[in-house]
């Protein structure tokens, strides 16, 4: 597959905040995980790891992506895949700050 | 990076190894709406011209639209024939919008009115692609047909008018048309749109006009060459992953994506693989079926067997293999060729070695309707307009449109595109002049 | 590409997990992650599937 590869990203996620969805963003889920489609960019993402679904479903009640993550069972060791998964979806605006929220 | 067959230290599979298990819905799909049209491109994927009488009802197109929105289909690229020309056509792009379906259209601009181009500017969830062939009216109407290009041109400037900036400028790309790419991207530039050139396939009219029109071998890398340097922001719908093995991927998926990540509606309601594969062949059902559009995806041993991890047969020790996965299913098929063998416009070469090959019977499967116009609709021009009379009536006792599987195919692969492919054992596949006995409609190749 | 907020290598107090014991690169522990988000996302145009005309 000839995908965008994942940006450096100059700003490290931060795991300590709230996120949330972007509200242009449909997902649904597959037996993979789960496919993303941001209806004002056109990009698609596929998730590749049920837990990361799970982790997005989490965002909008928890209180940080952490907490999210927690939530999914994603903690320690396994939690550097994780952030670097939610850094891409925040680079390509899947996913925004909660406090973007109007 | 190679395609899509990398692994993960993690463990996650390869994407192409997912798909065998189906996606809950297609990604997106092609949905041609009707096979009316205003225009007679010679090389018209669909055959299309005249009104197919069995064409959905606008009820029945609503409930299409209701299952795509349970299925969460995120986009539905809609065409035709001239989708436009269907009188509730602009009522079926609210209501799938209303639902959650995003729309694209593609047009040849006849009905885009100022009004109209208003109204699809302001929207998020629709988007408009204009088909054009040629970046001067000569190279254009010699395959779209007298006026094609004018109305184009006005189409694009009424959208631009109406504030829709990044409408699509759709090009087929051919052998007329590849010098013009440079062209082409000033001229989406000049409306605001964006450019995107798809591949041209023996597909429908295609397969008359295929020999003359697909780009030479030398074309076909100048394409690859200007698409790796200035086709940054070009769309090209995947459609030249056979291209990978000149040297790294063009944006994409990489891969085959019929009955897999897409597949067609028909304005009849038949469910294919493919726009490109419009053959009995490649028919998985039909959305007037029990189980609707959605058992179709989900259940239809068509797509179940497109699912399967292929191997690459006769491609297989050829090192490019891994970039190009053996090319377009739809552009073997049509031009003859075994499904496990090369593409016909195999960068290697081996796709026109295979199609020159001695004891290769001749002949192709032709496709399975014919809805052109009987005549040209137009007067005839200044210069000849190639022009493709249908070759055969349209076939008859289709019933409610399921396959034609009381009459003997003249070989294999015309029951089954997958004859001879034995997913367990991988015995290679039919060869054309395998067991053929001829007798293949039309003229010979 | 050094990130000094970065610090992978010594895991949120919260959790009870073991700190590692090899401390690693900051440079290293960047492009893994980059490697490793690439497995976990992967990212297209909608444009981007063969067979949509």
């Amino acid at each position: 597959m000839s995908t965008r590869p994942a940006p450096h990203n100059p700003a490290p996620f931060d795991l300590d905040v709230g996120w949330r969805l972007h509200p242009q963003v449909a997902v649904r889920p597959e037996r993979f995980g789960a496919l993303l489609y941001h209806f004002g960019t056109r990009r698609l993402s596929f998730l590749k790891h049920p837990a990361l679904l799970t982790v997005l479903e989490s965002l909008d009640t928890a209180p940080t992506a952490r907490a999210a993550c927690a939530a999914a069972g994603i903690e320690g060791p396994g939690l550097p895949a994780f952030r670097a998964a939610l850094a891409t979806l925040a680079a390509s605006s899947m996913i925004e700050p909660a406090a973007a929220a109007q | 990076m190679t395609g899509s067959t990398g692994t993960g230290s993690t463990g996650t599979a390869p994407l192409v190894e997912e798909f065998q298990y189906g996606l809950a819905a297609p990604i997106c799909l092609t949905w041609e709406l009707t096979y009316a049209c205003n225009l007679s491109c010679v090389h018209c994927l669909s055959s299309s011209g005249r009104r197919d009488p069995r064409e959905l009802s606008t009820a029945q197109c609503q409930a299409v639209i209701d299952e795509l929105e349970r299925m969460q289909v995120f986009y539905v690229n809609i065409g035709g024939g001239e989708p436009t020309v269907r009188p509730d056509f602009w009522d079926l792009v609210d209501y799938a919008t209303a639902h959650k379906v995003g729309v694209k259209f593609s047009t040849n601009g006849v009905k885009i009115t100022p009004a109209v181009a208003t109204r699809l500017a302001v929207s998020d969830y629709t988007d408009v692609q204009i088909s054009l062939d040629g970046a001067t009216e000569a190279v254009n109407d010699a395959v779209r047909g007298p006026g094609s290009y004018a109305m184009a041109l006005r189409a694009m400037d009424t959208l631009a008018a109406a504030g829709f900036r990044g409408f699509k400028l759709s090009v087929v790309v051919t052998r007329q048309n590849v010098t013009q790419l440079d062209a082409f991207q000033a001229l989406a530039g000049r409306f605001g749109a964006q450019l995107r050139l798809t591949r041209l396939r023996p597909s429908g009219r295609g397969a008359d006009v295929w020999d003359e029109l697909h780009p030479t071998a030398d074309q076909q890398r100048l394409l690859y060459d200007w698409l790796t340097e200035r086709g940054e922001h070009v769309l090209t719908g995947d459609s030249f992953f056979h291209l990978a093995g000149y040297g790294g991927a063009l944006p994409g998926l990489n891969l085959c994506g019929a009955g897999r990540v897409v597949c067609l509606i028909d304005p009849v309601g038949d469910v294919y693989a493919c726009p490109f594969a419009i053959h009995d062949s490649f028919l998985a059902g039909n959305v007037l079926g029990p189980g609707g559009f959605a058992a179709v995806w989900r259940d239809s041993e068509l797509f179940a067997d497109l699912r399967r991890p292929q191997t690459g047969g006769a491609c297989e020790s050829c090192s490019a293999y891994d970039s190009c996965r053996g090319g377009c299913m739809a552009a073997k098929f049509f031009t003859g060729l075994p499904l496990d063998g090369p593409d016909p416009e195999c960068v290697r070469g081996h796709g026109e070695a295979a199609l020159a090959a001695p004891g290769r019977a001749g002949g192709a499967p032709r496709p399975s309707g014919d809805h052109s116009h009987r005549t040209s609709p137009r007067a005839r021009p200044r210069e000849p307009v190639p022009v493709t009379i249908g070759r055969r009536p349209p076939e008859s006792g289709r019933g409610a449109g399921f396959t034609d599987r009381q009459h003997p195919p003249d070989r294999a692969c015309d029951a089954s595109p997958l004859a001879g492919f034995h997913p367990a054992s991988r015995s290679a596949g039919v060869a054309l002049g395998a067991g053929a006995t001829g007798g293949v409609d039309g003229p010979g190749r | 590409m050094s990130n000094p907020t970065m610090t992978e290598a010594a895991p949120d107090v919260t959790v009870a997990e073991p700190v590692p014991a090899e401390p690693v690169l900051e440079e290293a522990v960047l492009e893994e992650e980059l490697v490793t988000a690439d497995l976990l996302v992967e990212e297209v145009s909608i444009d981007g599937m063969c067979g949509v005309y």
